[in-house]
């Protein structure tokens, strides 16, 4: 189909960028994956065999194991919130009032904002000082007389991870809207208007008809926010900084690699944090892509 | 007469029940308003704490309207930040531009040139964009050293570059697989060669997948921190780290705090308001649902 010289053409096109993925994604994941078997730990590079050493002492380091509580916390709150009033703006929205369009952009506008942002300004609702130096989101609750609401925010203990999830969900909430939101514009109205006819109420037809037919974008949207939330970083470091109790994989990769210069641990942590995505996203994108092809 | 009106369902309802679904339609505003109050709070009070005057910020204070509108806290905030929001967009433009041309070519050479084992590649491509970054980053840093580039812009714009690949070249791959055969055919039959047919038919029809990519790799590109915060040395630091360095310092007073984070929020926000409908086709095809 193609000529000689465009075949060539078309490989000295493509194959830059395919090098450069090649060497800056699966290169250097070797890379990492050979620098968390070293006892790199220190300035110097150090390739010296260590095995799985690394890994075993993660598993048992009481801060690795704040990280995957904080994660497991942070996860379901966020995909669970972030799904649930996701799929409420939806329905609200495709109610075909007026002003869906203005709503639609005040939901989605904080995806445009970066996680810096939105935890500096959070980092100041969320002001955890009591009495007199009471400010944020506290002190309009406290005026609005709705006192039970005041809490310790992020400096809860044990659970203060729950109020960061809090800002993910004001974040990324928007998205989940525009993903269901499409699923529900994808349902035939004639579908949900022959039920109608039939006599089924409206609570019928979401539980029996548009549920079961928005499960696709369910999957897709908690595999999405869930690999999101396994990365989930810069919205911590903006709020709080780098603090044991609301402390992740990711930033305890950051602190120990360019902080501690433990670079084998980091490495480690980084390569763990590759396998929990790859869990979530390699079938997703093997599904996604076979049926893109049956099309 | 009497018995097609019983078999026919009738088209206008009953008055009461018009008047009873339009209240309750009525009702759905309510929380729609709720939630857009709940959107908008972080806005409005980064808004009026940078529209109040020095004598009148207090935490105190920070859910009232401003008595009289002033801009010093804007001003300030700028004064500290101006050179990071230089550095970003100095970093952020080359970095969008030239992802964008190269996901265009990509994308063009992938939907129209079915090569043997690009069901391989596209997927492997395609992974590259949701991997977390801890799993590259010591690597890139050391690739950096040795290479010179650390530090500065520069490596941050090819570190963008590089990883905005998978999604640009996504994007573009998905718009030239719509496009009909017969389009590339035709310009083929008069003899234009591979460059040809891209520069004549397709990249003037791509205008509006140029515009969700560009504005998605800006987007992503300036809210970045992980990669701007390992790779550059404070004098080129881009906006994010700036502010988020502001914020962790006890000098810096809050209402400033919150002038500069307006400040850093204002190029994407304006990106969102004027072209929102590619900004939610680039998000989209984040999801693979483009």
């Amino acid at each position: 189909m193609l000529k000689n010289k465009d075949t060539i053409l078309s490989i000295a096109l493509v194959s830059p960028s395919i090098l450069a993925i090649l060497i800056f994604v699966y290169g250097f994941i070797a890379w990492s994956g050979r620098v968390s078997l070293s006892q790199w730990k220190g300035l110097l590079p150090n390739y010296d065999w260590a095995g799985l050493r690394n890994y075993v002492e993660l598993f048992s380091d009481p801060r690795f194991h704040i990280d995957i509580r904080n994660t497991v916390i942070f996860t379901v709150i966020f995909v669970l919130g972030s799904l649930i009033l996701g799929l409420g703006l939806a329905i609200l929205l495709d109610q075909g009032l007026r002003g869906e369009g203005f709503f639609r952009s005040v939901f989605l506008f904080p995806m445009a904002i970066s996680y810096i942002v939105t935890g500096v300004v959070w980092r100041w609702l969320m002001n955890p000082a009591m009495g007199s130096r009471m400010s944020g989101l506290n002190l309009l609750f406290s005026n609005l007389g709705l006192d039970f609401l005041v809490n310790q925010w992020h400096t809860t203990p044990k659970w203060g991870i729950a109020a960061i999830a809090l800002a993910a969900i004001w974040q990324m909430s928007g998205f989940t809207m525009a993903l269901y939101l499409g699923g529900l514009r994808a349902i035939s109205y004639e579908l949900r208007e022959a039920a109608r006819v039939d006599g089924a109420t409206e609570f019928q037809i979401y539980r029996r008809i548009v549920f079961p037919l928005l499960a696709p974008v369910t999957l897709s949207a908690m595999i999405i926010l869930g690999h999101m939330s396994l990365k989930v970083f810069d919205l911590i470091i903006a709020v709080a900084g780098k603090q044991l109790p609301l402390d992740v994989p990711s930033i305890y990769m950051w602190q120990t690699t360019f902080d501690g210069l433990f670079y084998a641990r980091g490495a480690s942590i980084g390569i763990l944090l590759l396998l929990s995505v790859a869990v979530l996203i390699v079938p997703y994108l093997y599904y996604t892509l076979r049926t893109e092809a049956e099309v | 007469m009497t018995s097609s009106s019983t078999t026919v369902v009738p088209r206008t309802k009953p008055a009461s029940t018009v008047k009873r679904v339009w209240q309750s339609r009525n009702l759905l505003y309510v929380p729609l308003v709720l939630m857009a109050v709940f959107y908008l709070i972080p806005v409005y009070v980064m808004l009026i704490t940078g529209l109040k005057g020095f004598d009148e910020v207090s935490l105190r204070t920070m859910w009232d309207l401003p008595q009289s509108i002033q801009f010093e806290n804007f001003v300030a905030a700028f004064k500290e930040l101006a050179p990071y929001l230089w550095n970003s967009f100095n970093m952020v433009i080359p970095a969008a531009v030239i992802s964008s041309i190269l996901g265009s070519l990509n994308g063009f050479v992938l939907a129209k040139w079915k090569f043997r084992g690009a069901d391989i590649i596209f997927p492997l491509i395609l992974f590259g964009m949701f991997i977390p970054y801890q799993s590259i980053l010591i690597p890139l840093v050391e690739f950096m050293r040795r290479i010179n580039l650390y530090g500065g812009l520069p490596g941050l714009v090819l570190t963008h570059v590089i990883y905005g690949l998978p999604i640009t070249t996504l994007t573009f791959r998905n718009y030239y697989a719509s496009i009909p055969k017969e389009l590339v055919e035709a310009s083929r039959m008069d003899g234009a060669g591979l460059l040809g047919t891209y520069w004549h038919i397709l990249l003037p029809i791509s205008i509006p997948s140029f515009v969700v990519v560009l504005i998605w790799q800006f987007t992503s590109a300036w809210n970045d921190f992980l990669f701007a915060v390992v790779l550059t040395s404070p004098t080129n630091w881009p906006i994010t780290v700036a502010l988020n360095n502001m914020a962790g310092s006890q000098i810096i007073a809050w209402n400033i705090q919150m002038a500069g984070s307006f400040l850093a929020a204002v190029p994407t926000l304006l990106v969102y308001i004027f072209l929102g409908r590619y900004f939610l086709r680039g998000l989209m095809a984040g999801a693979l649902k483009g």
